[in-house]
Order: C-alpha cells, then structure tokens, then sequence
C-alpha cells in the first residue's frame, strides 16, 4: 500500500468517550485473537466496554476471563505464542502482579498490547493516578507510551499493535492512560472506520509459532550463562529499532487520521527559555499555564514524552539543549534517589546539569493546579535551582 | 566448544528453538538405577504416558498404538509408571536384561 503524507480530507465521526472508551473503541477495531483480563480499578471500564462490544457481536475476539493478573499475562504470553494477537489490561496492584510475565513477554518477544490505567501502588492503598505502577515495568524491556487525554489513549491503541509487531520489535506494548484523569473523563474523540483500521492494523504473522506442527519449536527454554547474555542483548537491539518504526507508524496513521504524533510533544519549545518536562495528563494543564506565561512574553515551553521506553534521548537533547532552566515533574518516586523521569533527564542533559530541578507532584491522585505550575515556572525564571528533590503540593 | 558459540546477531530472538535444527542431548544418561519396563499384555493404548512423558521417549505406532520406550531419551522420572491406569508399566532396576524398546519378556 502507498500511503503520502498529504493530510487527507477528513469526515470522520466523533463521539463523547471516556478514555477508557476510547480505547475499547481501539481494541474493538483491532479485533486482537486473544484478550485474557482481570478487572482492577480504574482498568475496569476499558475492558468492561470491550467484554461488551465482544457480547454483542462487535468483535470476534476469544475473551479468556481469568482468576489473576498473573494469570491474565500467562494466558496472554501462551496466546501469543501460538501466534495470536494478544491485549491485555491493567493497573496498579494488578500490574504488579502481572510484573513477572511481563519480563517474561518481553523476553521471548511476543508483542502484546497492554491498555493501562495508570494507578498507585499500595500501601497506603489507593485507587488514583500516579505512575509507581508502570515504572515498575519500566526495565522489563516493554515500550512504554504515555498519552495526554482520550484521543491519544485512542490513537496509540490503534497504532500500539504495529509498533509491538513490527518484525525488528516484536516487544510487548503499554498505552499507559492517567487513572480517572482520562480513563474517567469524557471529552470528545475522533473515530476512524472500522476497515480503516482494520487495514492500516492488518494481519499478523509470529515467525515462529508454537502450533505449527510442522516446523516444531521450542518457546522459553533455558539458557545457560553461555548464551542468555546474548538474548538480553538482542532486547536492547530490539529497543533501539523502536524510534524509527514508531516515527514511520506515526507518519502513515497521519496519513489516515489526520492526527500527527511524535514520541516526544514540544509545545511552544521553539524559542523556549524554560521547560517543564512531563509525562501523561498533566502536561495539558502545563500547557495552559505556559500559554498565560507567552502572553506575559515569559519564554516558556514544555515537553511532554510520549515514549519513555525506548527514551529517545537525541531527540530530547534536541529540545533541551539550549535552554536556561528545565523542571522535571515526575509522578513517582524512587525512594532515595530522584524520580525517574528526572533520572533520564539528567543522564541526558548531564553537560548543563545544574540548570536541571526535579518535583514530585500528584502521587496519590493529588491535584496539580496551574498556580502551582507558575510557582513552578517561576522557579526557573528567578534562578532557584538548588537541584534538591522538590514536593509539589505536600504539606511540609 | 567455545569457538562455535554464536553471536547475538547470529541466533533467533526470545530463545526460540527449532527442535530439528539443535543437538539433542540424550537425557537416558540421567536415569538414577530404575529405568520403565511394560507389559504390552495389559496395556490397553491410552496413550496417557505418551502425552504426559517430558522427554517424548514413549514410542508409539500408527498415531495410536504404544510401542515401547526410548532409552537414549528417558531420564527414568517414573510420571509413565505412576499414571499408568492399567500397571502395565513398571519400574524395574538399570541392569535387568529386557526385550527391545523395554518390552517384558
């Protein structure tokens, strides 16, 4: 297929979703083989919009409803490896105890679909957005993509099955979504056809199937230290082919959606001074303040990441490079260190470190306001970098 | 051994293993004194020790009839012997003389 990327003219439909929905909607359209699921909070409704479309005949996917998520990613690795398309859903406790398989999927390449709903890990328990529960996964060797709103939450669905299956990639996938922040809110989505989708998706072929009798296979074996250094390699590889695929899949689902992506969202980062970089939700609210900041004539800009694995540093460099002041807002911690975002960061920046601040905001779900924002835009601006770890809106 | 290890470049990913193009070791070095001997007389071709063998050292005939055991292949676990319904398989000691394919005389 030839496919330009001429901006089509569009008539397409667009429906009042939730994230959730919305990503139902694109699973729904992808019609996978397999989904093997466990319901957990705020997951549920993706996969509760799904079991539905599939009840009423919408899709023809095999629903495995299983007992765990450790179950769900078993079933999942076990579908994938007889050459199924295979997705799955989850969030939080249900992520963590998915975590084995999902090195496990990782490992033996089979490129599963993950639809999370970004949520915080016990204890305290508690079912709201923050993203200890991805960066869990964060080296397992799955590509991690975080959305900003319902509309992404749909496109990267659609597009996550041919970056996973790509035949130099062939690694597990998440379409990580802010709990509640997206998978709850409705806000209106632009949907593609059906056969549309269908066609930009199309088949999918494992090269090397568990049930094809005649060309009998082993999957998963065990490796000795004589050779299991070279399958981790190989992972690495497989990681570091992701950029390009990613970009060449944005190109030619703007081609026919009209929607253009890129791993990484520079907003009014042109002529920047000063950045914030985020992942998920949150950088729509930064976006705000950074279009109140530009009427001040402040030079503010942000960077939303879109693909913390594989992190395209080059790309980010690019960005930061020449500003004076960058805050990195991460939603996690790694206790006894700096988040991880800012860890990238800062291993990416390390010439112009001192210019770097890390927060933390929003664990738990707590509100990021755009007065806290400014404060801290205005950090930057005044010079108090101390390069200390930062807590955004925390009683201290 | 070493100068024939492979690069990463150079074996397929995720450990996959083409069963016809790897050395297949033979694990009937591994039985610890017992080794399974059957009396085709009570046998009545279930099949159960052929699906559940580890080490695929049951042989059978024509898709559906047991033919006997593997001895380069069997590592002497004892699952045939255990599960068989019919205690038609038995575990008999390394140095008793048996017919081929460990067919009782």
């Amino acid at each position: 297929m030839n496919r330009t990327l001429e901006k089509p003219s569009l008539d397409f439909e667009t429906e009042l979703l939730t994230g959730a929905q919305a990503a139902a909607h694109a699973m729904r359209q992808v019609n996978p083989d397999v989904v093997s699921v466990y319901p957990i909070t705020p997951q549920t409704p993706i996969i509760q919009t799904f079991s539905q479309f599939v009840a009423d005949g919408r899709a023809t996917t095999e629903m495995i409803n299983v007992e765990s998520e450790h179950s769900a990613m078993s079933a999942a690795i076990g579908a994938a490896s007889a050459g199924a398309r295979t997705a799955t859903a989850t969030a939080s406790q249900g992520l963590a105890l998915m975590i084995e398989n999902i090195y496990i999927a990782a490992s033996m390449r089979l490129p599963i679909v993950l639809a999370i709903g970004n949520r915080a890990l016990s204890a305290p328990i508690n079912i709201h957005c923050d993203h200890s529960d991805s960066m869990l996964a964060r080296d397992s060797g799955v590509i991690q993509i975080y959305v900003e709103n319902a509309q992404e939450a749909y496109d990267y669905m659609i597009m996550a099955s041919r970056i996973a299956e790509y035949k130099d990639v062939l690694l597990p996938i998440m379409i990580c979504q802010d709990g509640f922040t997206i998978t709850h809110t409705a806000e209106p989505v632009s949907l593609l056809d059906d056969d549309s989708v269908r066609e930009f998706v199309g088949d999918y072929h494992i090269p090397y199937s568990l049930l094809n009798l005649d060309r009998p296979v082993t999957q998963g074996p065990f490796d000795m230290p004589d050779y299991y250094f070279e399958h981790k390699r190989q992972q690495q590889e497989a990681m570091e082919q992701v950029p390009a695929v990613l970009e060449a899949i944005q190109n030619e689902y703007y081609a026919l959606s009209g929607r253009q992506y890129s791993s990484v969202d520079a907003y009014r980062m042109d002529d920047a001074d000063y950045a914030i970089v985020i992942l998920g939700s949150a950088a729509g609210t930064v976006k705000d303040v950074v279009d109140k900041l530009r009427d001040e004539n402040k030079k503010a800009g942000v960077l939303k990441i879109r693909s913390f694995r594989p992190f395209e540093q080059e790309k980010i460099k690019y960005h930061l490079s020449q500003l004076k002041g960058i805050a990195v807002l991460d939603r996690s911690m790694s206790f006894g260190s700096y988040g991880p975002l800012y860890t990238e960061i800062s291993r990416s920046m390390h010439k112009s470190k001192p210019f770097l601040q890390n927060y933390i905001y929003g664990l738990g779900g707590r509100d990021l306001f755009p007065d806290q924002i400014k404060k801290v835009y205005h950090d930057l601006l005044t010079g108090d970098i101390t390069g200390d770890l930062r807590y955004i809106g925390l009683r201290e | 051994m070493s100068n024939s290890l492979k690069k990463y470049s150079e074996i397929l990913v995720g450990g996959t293993v083409i069963a016809k193009e790897v050395e297949q070791p033979e694990t009937g070095s591994w039985r610890l004194g017992l080794k399974p001997e059957v009396d085709l007389d009570k046998c009545v071709d279930c099949l159960l020790c052929w699906i559940n063998c580890p080490d695929t050292a049951v042989m059978i005939n024509n898709d559906s009839d047991f033919t006997g055991f593997d001895y380069t292949y069997c590592k002497g676990c004892e699952l045939c012997a255990e599960i068989c319904p019919t205690n038609a398989i038995q575990m008999v000691a390394e140095d008793k003389p048996v017919a081929e394919f460990g067919r009782k005389k």
